[in-house]
């Protein structure tokens, strides 16, 4: 495709900032920034949640530098190329969960794991990425907004992986899935009838949903709803979390000082609960602050969905953005007893590799979408 | 690569535009409603959940008091806090239990009630608590563990106080013992005071002055994590502990007089009728009372509880003997208070006494008779008809009086756990309990000490004290004195309170008369009691043999062909000197045959031990001396 030069400055005159050497490299500059900021205080509260040890931090640090590594390898990937895998990569993601459901390994009664020999593999995390390339894939190839036909079909192929997901068992993980595909949905101009109707579809389903559960999760439920039936058992964390987080006041405890986490009142204090260490040591200031990064990493996603060149560049990048904020949602939700608990981790935060990975490669792709735009004026 | 035109382009960048802005929309208010919720736990309940998450991580550990020491009259301790080595495993610190143990029992014997008691405790505690694999470690045993210690990480020796009795079975019956709190005992105790408390006196000293021995406990402010590990005190204050006892008892008396009683079964009381102090308490057969304070095997306390011996009885203080002719002092005085009786007058002793109107015979234990017979002599010779004649005389309301006064028939009051009152009768106690009339034949046997009359040694020597004090009745004491716990003893005692009453006479002398009759005992020529008649001191005294089983009327008491356990008991009561009483003693020996041959002895013995008088020569066993 030939360029025009002139437009191309035109067009960059308008709405892009000169090309400096970030933007060859292929990264978003404000994105970064943010990025690390996170991540950066991310380790600060995680060296206090991990009792000051160093080595949790630096295994933290290292699983940081291989994604930070990987989102900057997918940046260079041109969106037309991603777009191009999308359905291979969708079909190898689903076979390699059936895989899973068959001869995977169980680690915490659940079989999420995928061993290749020389790694350990949870597919679900691909199908994180896959689902919404799929999706935005079979979206994009028709005028938007979707015919009926092609919503029906990437609703289908969404069920897909989330179902295969849910029978590892993996709640989370497959709730995540099924809202990267609801996700894109919507971006595409899902018409709010549709939105409507599924949501009453949805409403229906959940006492069906309910009698499909494990008892565990139906615990988990019955918890959040009454958390003080049983303060010592599945109760415990939602309680512990709460008491940590509203000890914590207005400013905090301070940095290494939380008693619920130190003293290990606090379960899962440096994963899936580290939210109320936030709260604890740095009070309702500190989390406030966290909100706004999130918050800014995500109308940046935003921002960048709506100028990108193309439809699947649109849908994947809001799609990628929005399940990052469901990530968000889910955990602060969850941990603040607004949302029973389930598995997520607070992105970007808790001490863990599989979805960081699985982020920092999102975050690849929404900054290769914004920095491989073409400079035609159309 | 674009099929659509130039307008579906614009309308598609319109629809993900205005989407992208409702995604922004919507994450603003999820965050909003994320920030109200933030805000009602962390501002609006701040202070809710500040204090949970303070009861959280402090907690509040009692310190237990340190139990008061007991010491004797001279200062010599009798029970004492003894660290008890155990060896602890803190299970955390083991990487593997079971060679840990078997390479422990290489130098230290485990056997298979150690294992199974760790398994139990095992499950009880927490992993960074220590679980005792043994208790009791000899000394040797500490020794050995302490030069293998490197070997062992995460096993310690840990040393507890736990109560001891040096004397072991020379006090057991004074000073009770401790052993674990039952469940009967917490719900009687204060539950915040004996937090940290695992003994409790069980009986005698230890359980009568529990209060004074326990001490206050304290208490300290402590930082733990959620798995109850104590991190650090915040704050503490200690316990005051329990008080030191001083007792009047003389720890030599005390010995003495056990080994002068040696194997027989029976009691001896001794008590300073100057104070009520008791100079020495003995029940034989005693028992252990250390093998109490960390539990008694099923074994070993099955043995004492059902030994024919009973050695778990007190007798002293619970023994309850029909006094026999030991009362015949306390009858004669009411007699002569009363006037029945002067001390001239005398009574006609043909060796029987029958009620007028009546043919049943109240024998004499001489068959002969003692003929006419003063109180004196009445009393040097211990004649039955005389005090036969006396108590009919005075009536059983009148000698029932005049007995209460000397204490019997209620507990004295002795600061002993356990104390029984004996049983004074009397017309109203034979209504209530038996609902019969009082007999006049009652109050005949009533004058000799048999019938439903039952005392205990302690009532005895606090009676004949008593006696000797000149009606000055001072309840008997053990513990002397209690002072504020420390090495050096030098804290100011606080005398424990006294309790005491006079006995009213009108004529003073009536007191000398008794004690007189009472010193023919022994200095009379024909006294029951004239072998045990010393050279360096005035005793006054009263032998009694009182009967296991009924005599019947045409039978006679043959010491030779009755079973052990149905001969008479032998009892003995003195006091001495008899110018200025220092001591005054009562001897129940069990089927121990006549109070002149068996008891008088004994009780001129333990005289002779705490007055230092020249000892009794040892003489051939008695069989049957002067009657009783």
């Amino acid at each position: 495709m030939a360029t025009n030069t002139r437009a191309a400055q035109l067009d960059r005159g308008v709405d892009e900032p000169l090309p400096g050497p970030l933007r060859r490299l292929h990264i978003d500059a404000p994105l970064l920034v943010a990025l690390l900021g996170l991540c950066g205080f991310g380790l600060m509260v995680l060296y206090s949640a991990s009792d000051q040890s160093p080595l949790a931090v630096e295994r933290q640090l290292i699983r940081l530098g291989i994604a930070f590594a990987l989102m900057l390898a997918v940046a260079q990937i041109p969106p037309n190329r991603l777009r191009n895998w999308s359905p291979s990569l969708f079909v190898a993601g689903c076979i390699m969960l059936v895989a899973v459901l068959v001869a995977g390994e169980i680690g915490k009664g659940a079989q999420r794991w995928l061993d290749l020999g020389f790694v350990r593999f949870q597919p679900s995390e691909l199908l994180k990425l896959a689902v919404p390339m799929a999706v935005a894939w079979i979206l994009a190839a028709r005028p938007l907004p979707p015919s009926r036909t092609r919503i029906l079909l990437a609703a289908f192929i969404t069920m897909i992986p989330v179902v295969l997901i849910a029978k590892q068992p993996d709640l989370g993980t497959s709730l995540l899935v099924a809202s990267a595909g609801v996700m894109v949905l919507f971006i595409a101009g899902l018409s709010w009838r549709m939105i409507g109707a599924l949501a009453l579809i949805a409403a229906a389903a959940a006492p069906l949903l309910w009698f499909g559960m494990h008892d565990y999760q139906r615990e988990r439920v019955l918890t959040f709803l009454n958390p003080q039936s049983d303060p010592l058992g599945s109760g415990y964390h939602i309680i512990q979390s709460q008491i940590a987080i509203g000890s914590g006041g207005v400013s905090g405890k301070g940095w290494l000082n939380g008693t619920q986490s130190h003293l290990e009142f606090l379960p899962e204090r440096n994963t899936d609960f580290i939210f109320a260490v936030i709260g604890e040591e740095f009070g309702f200031a500190g989390i406030l602050a966290l909100l706004a990064l999130y918050l800014f990493i995500i109308l940046r996603g935003l921002v960048i969905a709506s100028r990108a060149q193309d439809n699947y560049g649109r849908l994947l990048a809001g799609g990628l953005i929005m399940v990052f904020f469901v990530y968000v949602f889910v955990n602060t939700g969850m941990v603040t007893g607004l949302l029973p608990v389930v598995g997520v981790p607070l992105p970007l935060i808790s001490y863990g590799g599989t979805s960081m990975v699985t982020l920092m490669i999102g975050f690849g792709m929404i900054m290769s979408i914004e920095t491989h735009r073409k400079r035609v004026r159309i | 690569m674009l099929e659509s035109g130039f307008q579906d382009r614009k309308r598609e960048q319109r629809i993900i535009a205005t989407r992208s802005a409702i995604a922004a929309l919507l994450v603003m208010l999820a965050l909003a409603l994320l920030v109200v919720r933030l805000l009602h736990l962390q501002v609006e309940r701040h202070d809710h959940f500040s204090v949970l998450s303070q009861d959280n991580r402090v907690k509040i550990q009692p310190i237990p008091p340190t139990r008061g020491l007991i010491y004797d009259a001279n200062g010599v301790l009798l029970a004492e806090n003894h660290p008890s080595f155990s060896l602890e495993i803190t299970i955390e610190k083991v990487t593997d239990l079971d060679a840990t143990i078997e390479a422990l029992s290489r130098i230290i014997p485990i056997d298979d009630k150690d294992r199974a008691r760790f398994a139990r405790l095992k499950r009880q505690r927490m992993r960074f608590q220590g679980v005792p694999i043994r208790l009791n470690l000899t000394p040797a045993e500490v020794a050995r563990f302490s030069v293998n210690g490197h070997r062992f990480p995460g096993v310690d020796v840990r040393a507890e106080l736990v109560r001891a009795y040096p004397l072991g079975p020379y006090t057991a019956h004074v000073l009770g013992y401790v052993g674990r709190i039952n469940e009967r005992e917490l719900k009687r105790i204060d539950a915040r005071n004996y937090a940290g408390t695992h003994f409790i006196g069980k009986g005698g000293i230890e359980k009568a002055h529990e209060d004074l021995l326990h001490g206050e406990v304290g208490h300290q402010q402590v930082e733990v994590n959620a798995r109850g590990r104590v991190l650090r005190t915040l704050e503490s204050q200690p316990p005051l502990p329990g008080r030191d006892l001083s007792l009047y008892l003389d720890i030599n008396l005390q010995r003495a007089t056990t080994d002068i009683l040696g194997d027989r079964r029976g009691a001896i009381v001794a008590i300073d009728p100057r104070n009520g102090g008791v100079l020495a308490l003995v029940s034989q057969p005693s028992f252990d009372p250390n093998l109490f304070v960390e539990g008694i095997s099923q074994k070993d306390y099955h043995a004492l509880l059902y030994s024919p011996d009973k050695p778990l009885f007190n007798r002293a203080i619970r023994g309850q003997y029909p006094p026999g002719s030991t009362v015949k002092p306390f009858v004669g005085l009411a007699g002569l208070i009363e006037g029945t009786v002067t001390a001239q007058s005398k009574a006609y002793c043909p060796g029987y006494f029958t009620l007028p109107g009546h043919s049943h015979r109240f024998r004499c234990w001489r068959r002969g008779g003692h003929g006419h017979v003063d109180l004196r002599a009445a009393m040097a010779e211990s004649c039955d008809v005389y005090f036969y004649d006396l108590a009919h005389k005075l009536g059983i309301d009148r000698l029932h009086a005049r007995l209460a006064e000397f204490g019997f028939g209620a507990v004295t009051g002795i600061d002993l756990a356990g104390e029984l009152g004996g049983l004074l009768p009397s017309r109203e106690w034979k209504q209530r309990v038996r609902n019969q009339p009082w007999f006049p034949g009652e109050t005949v046997i009533m004058g000799i000490g048999q019938g439903a009359y039952l005392a205990t040694p302690l009532q005895l020597a606090a009676a004949t004290a008593t006696l000797a004090n000149h009606g000055h009745f001072i309840a008997p004491r053990v513990v002397r004195a209690s002072r504020a716990s420390e090495p050096s003893r030098s804290t100011p005692e606080e005398p424990l309170p006294i309790v005491e009453h006079q006995i009213q006479v009108e004529n003073p002398a009536h007191w000398d008369t008794v004690i007189d009759s009472m010193v023919a005992v022994i200095e009379d020529r024909h006294g029951t009691a004239r072998k045990i008649r010393s050279p360096d001191y005035h005793i006054a005294g009263k032998t009694g043999t009182a009967q296991v089983f009924t005599i019947g009327q045409s039978e006679r008491y043959d010491a030779e062909t009755v079973p052990e356990r149905l001969k008479d008991h032998a009892l003995f009561v003195a006091f001495a000197p008899v110018e200025d009483p220092r001591i005054a003693v009562a001897v129940v020996v069990e089927n121990g045959g006549s109070g002149s041959a068996t008891a008088a002895p004994i009780a001129r013995r333990v005289i002779d031990a705490y007055l230092g008088g020249e000892p009794l020569p040892p003489e051939e066993e008695e069989k049957r001396a002067d009657g009783d």
